[in-house]
């Protein structure tokens, strides 16, 4: 064998590694520990240590038990306690002198900690801005660089709000468990809010997103791994659901530079095979009889992706649902959306009637209400208002392919304003 | 309607920076510029130096007092302006929330009251 080749299949194995054991075995040490930090530490030194010796002496039967021993000395060396120490002494591991004990230690034996490591990100003690980033820091493995540049903040902001979160979880002593049945429900939402949040950064915090890269891949990743430890609660299934079904629609979104509104979007850009996993799980959701917010906003999405195969939306469907989600979560977003459905199944006026009924100040600042009323006013053929309404919006949108989106409709409008 | 989005941070998050962190900073700053100027509604934009090398002139007190230094020592320092072209206080609102330094800073939005356009003053439409 040619070491070159010995190289590459060892630094293969161990990105693969880090790309599915990470959270694993990083939930396992430091849910002994309580301390996240030096559980980190550990690991990337036990991964160091891979990279420089399996090389040599080739990748071991059991890589995960490997780097869980190796993480686990480190851990013992930082913390000084001599009485702790493993049998296995680092240098035996690192020479290749493989001792019988690391094959019976097998990380797949030990209970997944990654369930009570998400509950502990997502602790109500911890500020709920730094609860997305810690859960794909701590669970996904990703640096705080790549975290950063998602979320469009300097690195150093962001590390020091990590290192911040970090120290609170080990010196308030944040217990790594799972909340029992009783507290599950309450302690649920915010892991869920948390993933979603990883998703939704994708809608921009800063104008102009060409260079920033997305998230959507690894909260999908990460409902999808909480589906896989919570297979009983319905909300976890309907958001694995949500986002199966949003990062199949993915393609067919536009860029930054044209943007495509769903019910215009080229369906056969769909991805089928994560539409019937979004199917899979909001089908296992439903035997609960449950609902929740996450679910609802799933059968919305399932709702426009039948469109892939009937050929046409059903809008009173979605009607349906949004009075739903508004009932259960009267989110602005929400409110506007079931405007529109309304204006779809019942006649614009309907829909403005809707729109009107929605109180507060915060929606004459809010984009999407004057997107919806322009193109109702435009559907009633009131057009000096449309033009109005379209103006409103455009001053208010910061991307510019929405806003050429807007511009060529309010285009479409004013052949006929001479009309009022 | 003319806005000026005054950009304050503070000061070690210029110093401290990694070339990292500069650039994609400066990435920030040149996306959101090239969004607002897309739109139509950059009027003017001006990133300033560190306060190290800022110098305060005065003659409040009667005599001329130049100063090494920034008008005020305060944590977060003045570092930038935006003035923008918008219909109202909303769609000012919509791009302030948007700025970079609004990540790492406060954006304050003022509304301009008079401009010399011309060889004279005009007062805001």
């Amino acid at each position: 064998m040619d070491s070159g080749r010995v190289t590459t299949t060892a630094e293969v194995r161990a990105e693969e590694l880090a790309r599915t054991s990470y959270g694993r075995l990083l939930a396992i040490l430091a849910a002994s520990s309580r301390d996240i930090e030096t559980a980190e530490d550990a690991l990337a030194d036990a991964f160091a240590r891979a990279l420089s010796t399996w090389p040599k002496s080739g990748v071991p039967n059991n890589p995960a038990a490997w780097l869980l021993t190796v993480a686990r000395n480190r851990q013992r060396d930082v913390v000084r306690s001599a009485a702790d120490r493993l049998t296995v002494s680092i240098d035996d591991v690192a020479t290749g002198r493989m001792s019988q004990a690391l094959d019976g230690l097998d990380p797949d034996a030990i209970p997944d900690r990654r369930l009570a490591l998400l509950f502990v990100c997502a602790h109500p003690a911890i500020d709920p801005a730094v609860r997305t980033p810690l859960m794909l820091q701590t669970v996904l493995g990703f640096d705080a660089e790549q975290i950063a540049r998602a979320f469009a903040i300097p690195t150093a902001t962001l590390a020091q709000r990590l290192v911040r979160a970090k120290r609170r979880i080990r010196d308030a002593r944040i217990p790594f468990l799972v909340p029992d049945r009783r507290q599950l429900p309450s302690r649920l939402s915010p892991v869920l809010e948390a993933i979603y949040g990883a998703y939704a950064i994708d809608f921009a915090l800063v104008a102009g997103v060409a260079t920033r890269d997305t998230l959507a891949g690894e909260a999908h990743w990460l409902a999808v791994t909480l589906a896989d430890l919570l297979p009983d609660e319905p909300e976890v299934l309907g958001l694995a659901a949500l986002l199966s079904f949003s990062l199949a629609r993915r393609p067919a979104r536009g860029s930054v530079d044209e943007f495509v509104p769903l019910d215009e979007q080229e369906t056969s850009l769909w991805d089928t095979t994560l539409i019937s996993t979004g199917e899979r799980y909001l089908h296992r959701a439903r035997t609960y009889t449950e609902i929740g917010r996450f679910q609802i906003e799933a059968a919305i999405q399932s709702v426009h992706c039948a469109r892939a195969a009937s050929g046409y939306t059903d809008w009173a469907a979605l009607g349906t649902l949004y009075a739903a989600l508004v009932s259960i979560s009267p989110t602005l977003g929400a409110r506007v959306a079931q405007a529109a459905a309304i204006g779809r199944t019942d006649g614009a006026s309907a829909g403005l009637g809707a729109l009107d009924a929605i109180f507060g100040e915060s929606v004459q600042r809010f984009q999407p209400a004057w997107a919806v009323r322009a193109q109702l006013l435009h559907q009633a053929g009131s057009s000096n208002d449309a033009l109005a309404a379209y103006d409103r919006a455009i001053s208010l949108t910061t991307e510019n392919a929405e806003r050429a989106y807007l511009e060529q409709r309010r285009a479409q409008l004013v052949p006929h304003d001479g009309r009022e | 309607m003319r806005y000026a989005l005054l950009l304050h941070y503070p000061q070690p998050a210029v110093s401290n920076l990694s070339d990292e962190d500069l650039k994609a900073g400066k990435a920030a700053f040149h996306d959101y510029a090239k969004a607002l100027n897309d739109a139509g509604v950059l009027t003017s934009a001006e990133v300033l130096q560190t306060v190290a090398s800022a110098t305060s002139v005065s003659l409040k007190n009667g005599s001329l007092h130049v100063q090494d230094g920034p008008f005020a020592e305060t944590r977060e320092q003045f570092a930038g302006i935006f003035v923008i072209n918008v219909p109202d206080l909303d769609a000012a609102l919509a791009w302030a929330e948007k700025c970079p330094a609004a990540q790492w800073g406060t954006v304050e939005i003022r509304p301009s009251a008079v401009r010399f356009v011309d060889g004279a003053w005009i007062a805001a439409e």
